[in-house]
């Protein structure tokens, strides 16, 4: 049996001869519809191995592990486990036959406590006082501290991810799912997850993981399997690929490189900041606290920041669906607009892009042109005498669509049938044809495939340079390298001063995140105490 | 002193319907699901509690009865709400409507019927203490069931695995789903439970409260029991609390009314509800994070397969 199904599946580099494989799909398919999710996917994943997986968004990498993970049931193909075929009947078989999963949107309850939340994740066969103490023997053993009568809505992502992974490690698995780990983690907490991986790997099991940052997973996995469309594109080994080449085994083709085009110039400063400060408007908000910058036209800053730090809150703030006491506190073009409202503020010259696509950037069961019009209507000329002007909408429509390669099936489709990435290039094209003098734009490509990505990055880099001052958010500090002038770090609602990007190294940005300050002064007493 | 153990009883009374409604609706909601047809599950209760009684002469009869016919009535709830993901506020209100107009027809036959009501506990020794005897020792079976009724909800809330899904369902229904929890049978039992609990409060009133049935007779108690739940910030012991105040309330202002004090019934009458809305405003200001309402309250859930 076992010698059959070897010369069934050749392994790829020959490394794993004698054992078969722990986990193995077989022309494994998901059919949503028409659309098929996954399209007949083979991979073999063996023990001691860090497998990476890999792919754009839509590639078909969150239905593949779903179904490995029993969360949905395959279409078509089948699942093989330590050599013998399994029917999943959903998540607590696949955890009790040693298949454990930490989710990229944790899949925790912040109104209960991080020992309910594990007992949760468990088959609930010991008691909970059992449960906790396990929990804190598990903890200490892989270096996760936790405290286990802590409610989830008072802790940090990255001690939210630890609960995840230490309920995920209390089963006992031999076969872990990361999904996108490292997306929300500053670089040093990333690196100490890496220690964490690597001694699980050591203990024999076998680690699935998927992630979009490459150089990672050249460092981390010894096998790459990289999906497109559905479909399987290769096996490889990343250690012996280049970033571009992965790149380009995930997008099949060549990525348009960004360029930074010459002669930008810095003039007056277009948006300032003084002293902001701002009580946080729900339950889980972040209190801003005395945020001051300044932004000259031709230039770009950048704001990195694990998620959750008040970035959210910033841009309610600068965007005006916060309005601050003090109008000084935010200056629009030289008049203090702090008072204003959107639309006041939009009519002084600037243009917002918030994070969240549907929902908050386009309304997504209206037309695209309605979307336009949404945040068009006070300074673009599409309303005339309190009536919409069709023709003008729809034509702001076609330009944003000609200038930014939106890819739709008709002309004036409901928004919420666009792409993550078409839709993103349509909503920053629709800001940017209105010629803004100020531009916030909160994660420009975040969940965008890299064509689009590079696009948008383009785009705000050709505004900067026509003149307008432009404000970067953004979790991915690898774009704001690319893109941005100067970067400045937001933690617990306060902004660092910003560094000029030459300067703003890794290791730099990485402690502003995680909460350090890079003045010699505090290191040295952060030492003492 | 006669006065003061007559009021007592009063209030007692008068908070068990409270009570136990509250508690079913409690339950629901910690489960992630807005039902606010609690009204309409009542009158249809009490009015197929007392076709019960009066037709096999069993109060006991008459509160299964009535149990019944409130867990039918949140069927209909969960295939709308839960089965067919419709809007649940839509929902209970029309569950509302319906049940008055249902627990009319049903009734209809027994407008002007009495029944021997609940018989009252009686030990002797005991009972015959003076003030507080009939108090403690002297009540109708529904008062000694509410009471347990409460202490069992939250033995299971806090103490069981199964309250602990529970709640997880109504913290985050995506993330439970996540985890092989099958969201919507576990709120379709809880929304069962509500509408049990909420037959059974209903019943309670021409079995117990008042010996015959007439049209309209819970007389907007369903909705103190939706807003108690809110009072008692989904825990408990704050319903207790909450149920006995509001029943306190309502008989202060009979009495109030009869000892010709000043201030308009209306105004009375709209305390508990000025009480309601005091203490969320003391809640939300005391707590500086997390929230008192289950998160995903009220919100529609579609597993995805």
């Amino acid at each position: 049996m076992q010698a059959h199904q070897r010369m069934l599946d050749p392994t790829p580099n020959g490394l794993h001869s004698g054992e078969s494989p722990l986990l193995q799909t077989l022309g494994l398919t998901k059919r949503y519809g028409d659309f098929l999710a996954n399209d007949s996917i083979d991979i073999d994943i063996w023990p001691k191995e860090i497998h990476a997986l890999l792919g754009e968004n839509g590639a078909g990498k969150s239905t593949l592990v779903k179904a490995i993970y029993g969360l949905i049931q395959p279409s078509a193909g089948e699942i093989r486990w330590q050599g013998a075929r399994i029917v999943l009947s959903g998540p607590s078989e696949a955890r009790s036959r040693g298949i454990g999963m930490v989710f990229q949107h944790f899949s925790l309850f912040d109104n209960l406590t991080v020992a309910e939340n594990v007992a949760l994740g468990l088959d609930g066969r010991e008691s909970f006082k059992d449960m906790s103490a396990r929990l804190e023997q598990v903890s200490k053993t892989y270096g996760l501290p936790l405290d286990p009568k802590r409610e989830v809505w008072q802790l940090s992502v990255g001690e939210r991810q630890r609960i995840e992974i230490v309920r995920a490690l209390m089963q006992d698995p031999k076969f872990l799912i990361l999904d996108e780990p490292t997306a929300v983690l500053t670089p040093q907490e990333a690196d100490q997850l890496f220690i964490v991986l690597e001694r699980l790997k050591a203990e024999g099991r076998a680690i699935l993981y998927i992630s979009h940052k490459l150089e990672e997973v050249k460092r981390l996995c010894d096998t790459a399997t990289i999906l497109r469309g559905g479909k399987k594109v290769e096996t490889c080994n990343p250690r012996l690929e280049t970033a571009a080449s992965l790149a380009r085994m995930m997008v099949g083709g060549e990525i348009k490189e960004v360029k930074a085009p010459a002669g930008r110039q810095t003039t007056v400063p277009r948006l300032v900041v003084n002293d902001l400060s701002l009580a946080p408007s729900e339950a889980h908000g972040v209190r801003l606290e005395h945020i001051s910058f300044e932004l000259k036209g031709g230039e770009i800053l950048g704001i990195a920041g694990v998620a959750g730090n008040g970035q959210d809150e910033l841009f309610a703030a600068l965007s005006g669906e916060r309005l601050s006491r003090d109008p000084g506190t935010v200056v629009i073009e030289g008049i203090a607009a702090g008072h204003l409202s959107i639309t006041q503020r939009r009519k002084l010259g600037a243009a917002f892009v918030p994070e969240e696509r549907l929902g908050h950037g386009t309304a997504p069961r209206m037309r695209l042109s309605e979307n336009a019009l949404l945040t068009g209507h006070a300074a673009s000329g599409m309303v005339r005498r309190g009536f919409i002007d069709t023709a003008a909408t729809l034509k702001t429509v076609d330009r944003a669509t000609e200038t930014f390669d939106v890819r739709k099936a008709k002309r004036d489709p409901e928004a919420a049938s666009l792409s993550g990435g078409n839709l993103q290039k349509f909503i920053v094209g629709r800001e940017i044809l209105r010629n803004p003098a100020v531009l916030v734009v909160s994660q420009p490509t975040w969940g965008v495939d890299a064509g689009a990505a590079a696009v948008i990055r383009q785009a705000l880099l050709d505004l900067a340079t026509a003149g307008a001052a432009v404000l970067v958010t953004s979790q991915d500090l690898d774009e704001l390298a690319e893109i941005a002038d100067r970067i400045a770090v937001m933690f617990h609602g306060r902004l660092s001063a910003p560094l000029a990007t030459s300067e703003a190294t890794r290791e730099k940005l990485g402690l502003l995140m995680g909460g350090s300050s890079l003045e010699p002064k505090e290191a040295a007493h952060a030492v003492g105490a | 002193m006669e006065l003061v153990e007559a009021i007592i009883l009063a209030v007692l009374a008068a908070s068990t319907p409270l009570l136990i409604a509250a508690t079913g609706e409690l339950v629901t909601e910690r489960s992630g699901v807005l039902n606010l047809g609690v009204e309409g599950m009542m009158i249809v209760g009490a009015a197929c509690g007392f076709a019960g009684a009066w037709l096999t002469g069993s109060i006991l009869v008459g509160a299964l009865f009535g149990i019944v016919a409130g867990t039918l009535m949140s069927l209909v709830f969960a295939l709308m709400a839960l089965g067919l993901a419709v809007n649940q506020v839509a929902t209970g209100l029309a569950l509302t409507i319906l049940g008055i107009g249902l627990s009319g027809l049903i009734g209809a036959g027994f407008v002007g019927e009495r029944i021997t009501p609940a018989a009252h506990l009686y030990i002797p020794g005991l009972t015959d203490i003076p003030l507080i005897g009939r108090v403690l020792f002297g009540e109708d079976g529904f008062v000694y069931f509410s009471i347990a009724l409460i202490v069992g909800v939250w033995w299971f809330l806090y103490r069981t695995r199964a309250g602990l899904i529970l709640r997880a369902c109504g913290d985050n229904h995506v993330s439970a789903h996540a985890l092989g929890y099958p969201v919507l049978r576990i709120r379709t039992f809880a929304v069962m439970f509500g509408g049990a609990c909420a037959g059974l409060a209903g019943a309670y009133l021409p079995l117990a409260y008042t010996p015959f049935f007439i049209p309209g007779m819970t007389a907007g108690r369903g909705w103190i029991a939706l807003a108690l739940v809110v009072f008692a910030s989904w825990r408990p012991g704050r319903l207790v609390v909450g149920a006995y105040l509001f029943g306190a309330v309502t008989i202060l202002q009979l009495h109030a009314q009869g000892w010709g004090v000043g201030i308009p019934s209306q105004f009375m009458s709209a305390l508990p509800y000025l009480a309601t809305v005091i203490v969320l405003v003391l809640l939300s200001r005391a707590r500086t994070g997390g929230s008192t309402a289950p998160a995903a309250l009220g919100t529609v859930f579609v597993p995805d397969r």
